[in-house]
């Protein structure tokens, strides 16, 4: 193993000619509750594709914040070039060369692509040839786009192509990629890795932060692991197993869920018939003729890039949105198209939504005040008031049962970490005794460790036969989970399969709207609010 | 920090009090005891004061329930106004057949008759998605209108000399007084088991909890199925129960019959009242008797300072601008930028990272 336990001591020097593109000596931020990075040095040579290695709450995010500017360290030096720099604000980052691409978009959807573009330059920099310098720029880096197009009528991929030709624009000479494949089908993610591998061979670097080793060790030279704002290794991913990483990442083995096949068979199911809804949002998906069911004892998977109308699907089957056609919906045999969420959850449905702070649970509120949220069926209220103490202990048997690391049930949902906050939410479901459990993005930002639990709860509630719908953006975690699988592209449902039937390959395929038939395909294109990866 | 807010803005008020003093050559030192200190000397004082907090407390006690739920009644001065001619109706229907029951029954009929006007813009919102906001506010004119035409015209007193104001009620349907020769009437018993009820109701229910989440995360009432119309119902019948109570303390408590016009606008004061007082019932009582001070404040002004009965408003309005702006400034840090083009730029996605 190539690891330099002590990363400070970078290669001999001398042998370098240039001074890193960017060093990082010491660099320490401490929060009021925690120390986010403590003492972290990192240096990125040029034309380097460096990963930054952790699981969430390791510090990763804080890093990047300081080095774009966002966030002052308390401590340490920041070398651009060999040259200690103070990066007081992302402006000063940029006007050093340095861009960053962000996990989560900020594009205006009603606007084109140069107008975009051009709100985020410096206003200097916004001329009359701007089109045309897009269009140069995005043939060379092999990122097609039209200038002129709507943000809204792009696929995600698409839009994360404006989100980096943004960066590009301002010709950086260290790009700061934060997850960027999370929204990505298989094969744009290969399209991205080779922009990027064209990227480094100019010259640029790249910090790439991620928590897939796969990826990691197909991208990169180098990489720094964090764990608990510490660097605890720094090595060649290339030359490191997929364990090895896993174990520098979280100090341990990477667990496993156990999965067996689907024993039981529960009486409990969803089944969903000819499902057709317009969406409200209009720049929502349609979601057309879906039909799934989902029996006691069996996980059903749902694949798909994100904005392919998951959320309006979720929101359907979970009574947010109602269904005009009451059996669309069947919910334990009981038509349940028009009920609205809180008498689904009297039929023996939970919910675990995609959004943990503000719609799974109310950020200024306890973790008790959250478990009354959706579980004060559970005898928490007498005569229309609240029982504090079955509450209390309703919350505390959350945090216990499922290994939450919150100080107790006072304790406020947004003090908690998200991958803290999804197990409470997740337990406060499972504790329900649902027969039927729907989980949308059940990891999403969830480190190794809880998602492990989480992937487990919800294998062990299927196995007591309970009926587990999830959908997830995360293949390899429905590939490891699930009995059956369907794919969701354009608001509609591929036919489900057998999970151990298909693989990372078909279920791209599939991903790209494959199943659609050419006459669906028609009507989807006339349609702007269709979302797919097409190249 | 949020309880420090009315705290700040109080004294900014004061200040503010301070300089206008000045600019209108009297002494402050001397104003301020003339407006603050001066008008609860008095045992009656103290008795004026409790008696002008009463209607407050009751209408901002309801106002803060639905503001809890994001349910913006602003018309309570409207629901008051109807309340107090429900009340007041009963009261001259029935003056001939006085007994125990007419009280109880003209505040169940207030408060019927607030929640009533306060329905309009429930079901117009529910309904139509109308804003409650100017719905409610629009009504109060209206209130006022019905009841300026039933004092001017059906329901005048014979013997009034032909002035807009009904008859007097008979005693039965009078508050009976709780302290001597002073004013305050049993309505302040009924103000303070109104807040009770309001903090037991908001902090003990489980209907009361889910307004509050209703209000903080409107994606997880949704989420839990907590009805967005229920809540938009109950904020504003709530708010209009309250209200007509208050409507009918007036009338049958210090004025003892109907008039054009029932209330120095107790029913926008007490908007001031729910947030000067937190939103919580226990500052709402602080609140009002603030609030009820100003009020006697501003009439001692007249009075003894010769200065209009205005300056009462004036300072209510700077009571909540200065509220309003310490809770801005307790969220929010003011950065200045030299061009403002920059802060499109540094501005942008500097939130989007996850936090770690």
């Amino acid at each position: 193993m190539a690891i330099t336990h002590n990363p400070g001591m970078d290669a001999p020097s001398g042998r370098e000619p240039a001074p890193p593109r960017l060093r990082l000596e010491g660099i320490t931020k401490i929060y009021p509750a925690v120390v986010a990075n403590d003492g972290i040095d990192l240096s990125v040579r040029p034309g380097e594709i460096h990963a930054v290695l952790g699981e969430n709450g390791a510090g990763k995010s804080t890093l990047m914040k300081i080095i774009y500017g966002v966030a002052k360290p308390d401590a340490g030096t920041i070398y651009w070039n060999g040259t200690a720099v103070a990066i007081t604000s992302p402006a000063r980052a940029r006007a050093l060369g340095i861009g960053m691409v962000f996990q989560h978009f900020s594009l205006f959807e009603t606007l084109t692509v140069s107008e975009n573009i051009a709100l985020a330059l410096d206003p200097h920099a916004v001329t009359a040839d701007l089109a045309e310098r897009i269009r140069t720029v995005s043939e060379r880096y092999g990122l097609p786009l039209d200038p002129r197009r709507h943000v809204h009528t792009m696929s995600v991929g698409e839009r994360q192509r404006v989100e980096i030709l943004r960066c590009l624009l301002q010709e950086p000479r260290l790009l700061i990629m934060d997850e960027p494949t999370s929204v990505l089908t298989p094969q744009a993610v290969e399209r991205l890795f080779e922009t990027l591998r064209r990227l480094a061979a100019e010259g640029c670097s790249i910090l790439y932060i991620s928590h897939k080793l796969d990826e990691i060790r197909a991208l990169c030279q180098r990489a720094t692991v964090l764990r608990a704002g510490r660097v605890t290794g720094e090595c060649d991913p290339r030359q490191e197993s997929a364990s090895s990483l896993a174990r520098m990442m979280i100090g341990g083995e990477l667990p496993h869920p156990r999965h067996r096949d689907a024993t039981t068979r529960g009486d409990g199911a969803l089944v969903v018939r000819g499902l057709s809804l317009a969406a409200e949002d209009p720049f929502g998906v349609d979601l057309s003729d879906i039909e799934l069911s989902v029996h006691g004892g069996e996980i059903v998977g749902i694949a798909g890039v994100s904005g392919n109308g998951q959320k309006e699907l979720m929101a359907a089957l979970s009574g947010e949105t109602l269904i005009s056609d009451a059996e669309a919906i069947m919910l334990n045999g009981e038509p349940a198209g028009r009920l609205d969420a809180a008498a689904r959850r009297a039929l023996g449905l939970a919910f675990v939504p995609e959004e943990r702070l503000g719609r799974g649970a109310v950020p200024e509120m306890s973790l008790a005040e959250n478990a009354l949220l959706t579980a004060h069926r559970q005898e928490l209220t007498r005569r229309g008031f609240i029982r504090f103490d079955a509450t209390r202990a309703y919350a505390a048997a959350t945090i216990a049962r499922f290994n939450v690391k919150a100080p107790g049930p006072a304790a406020a949902a947004r003090s908690l970490s998200g991958g803290n906050l999804q197990k409470y939410i997740v337990g406060r479901e499972i504790l329900q005794g649902p027969r039927v459990m729907i989980a949308a993005q059940p990891t999403w930002g969830v480190d190794v460790g809880a998602s492990a639990q989480i992937r487990q709860a919800l294998i062990d509630l299927r196995d007591e036969g309970v009926a587990v719908l999830v959908v997830s953006e995360e293949l390899d975690e429905l590939l490891e989970i699930c009995d059956l699988l369907a794919v969701i592209a354009r608001g509609r449902l591929s036919p489900v399969k057998p999970a151990r039937e298909m693989n990372a390959e078909s279920v791209g395929l599939l991903m790209s709207g494959s199943f659609i038939g050419a006459q669906a395909i028609g009507r989807a294109k006339a349609s702007p609010a269709g979302i797919v990866d097409e190249n | 920090m949020s309880w420090a807010s009315p705290l700040l803005a109080a004294a900014a008020t004061l200040l503010v009090g301070f300089v206008l003093f000045s600019l209108l050559g009297k002494s402050p030192l001397e104003a301020f005891h003339a407006f603050f200190v001066k008008p609860v000397e008095s045992l009656y004082g103290v008795a004026e004061l409790l008696l002008k907090a009463s209607p407050l407390m009751l209408c901002a006690t309801g106002l803060a329930a639905g503001y809890r739920a994001n349910v913006w009644n602003i018309g309570a001065e409207g629901q008051l106004t109807i309340g107090a001619m429900c009340g007041g109706g009963i009261a001259l229907a029935l003056q001939d057949f006085g007994g125990a029951w007419l009280l109880p029954l003209m505040i169940l009929a207030g408060a019927l008759g607030g929640m009533a006007w306060a329905a309009i813009p429930a079901w117009l919102r529910t309904r139509f998605n109308a804003s409650e906001i100017l719905v409610s506010l629009m009504l109060v004119y209206v209130a006022s209108l019905v009841l300026s035409y039933l004092v001017h015209g059906p329901w005048r007193d014979p013997e009034g000399f032909n002035f807009p104001q009904s008859k007097m009620f008979t005693d039965v349907a009078l508050l009976p007084n709780l302290l001597g020769e002073t004013r305050l009437n049993v309505g302040l018993l009924l103000a303070l088991a109104v807040i009770a009820v309001g903090w037991l109701f908001m902090r003990r229910s489980l209907v009361g909890f889910q307004m509050r989440v209703a209000g903080l995360a409107p994606a997880a009432a949704n989420y839990a199925g907590i009805s967005a119309k229920r809540t938009v119902w109950l904020g504003m019948l709530i708010g209009g129960a309250t209200a007509g109570m208050a409507g009918v303390g007036e009338a049958a408590g210090p004025i003892g019959q109907l008039l054009p016009s029932m209330s120095p606008g107790y029913g926008f004061a007490a908007i001031i009242v729910a947030f000067v007082g937190r939103l919580h019932p226990l500052g709402v009582l602080l609140a009002s008797l603030l609030m009820s001070l100003l009020y006697l404040g501003g009439e001692a002004a007249q009075i003894n300072l010769s200065l209009p009965s205005a300056v009462t408003g004036l300072f209510q309005g700077t009571l909540l601008f200065f509220l309003l702006a310490t809770d801005v400034f307790i969220d929010f840090r003011l950065r200045f930028q030299r061009r403002p083009s920059r802060s499109l730029s540094t501005g942008r996605p500097v939130t989007a990272g996850e936090s770690t």
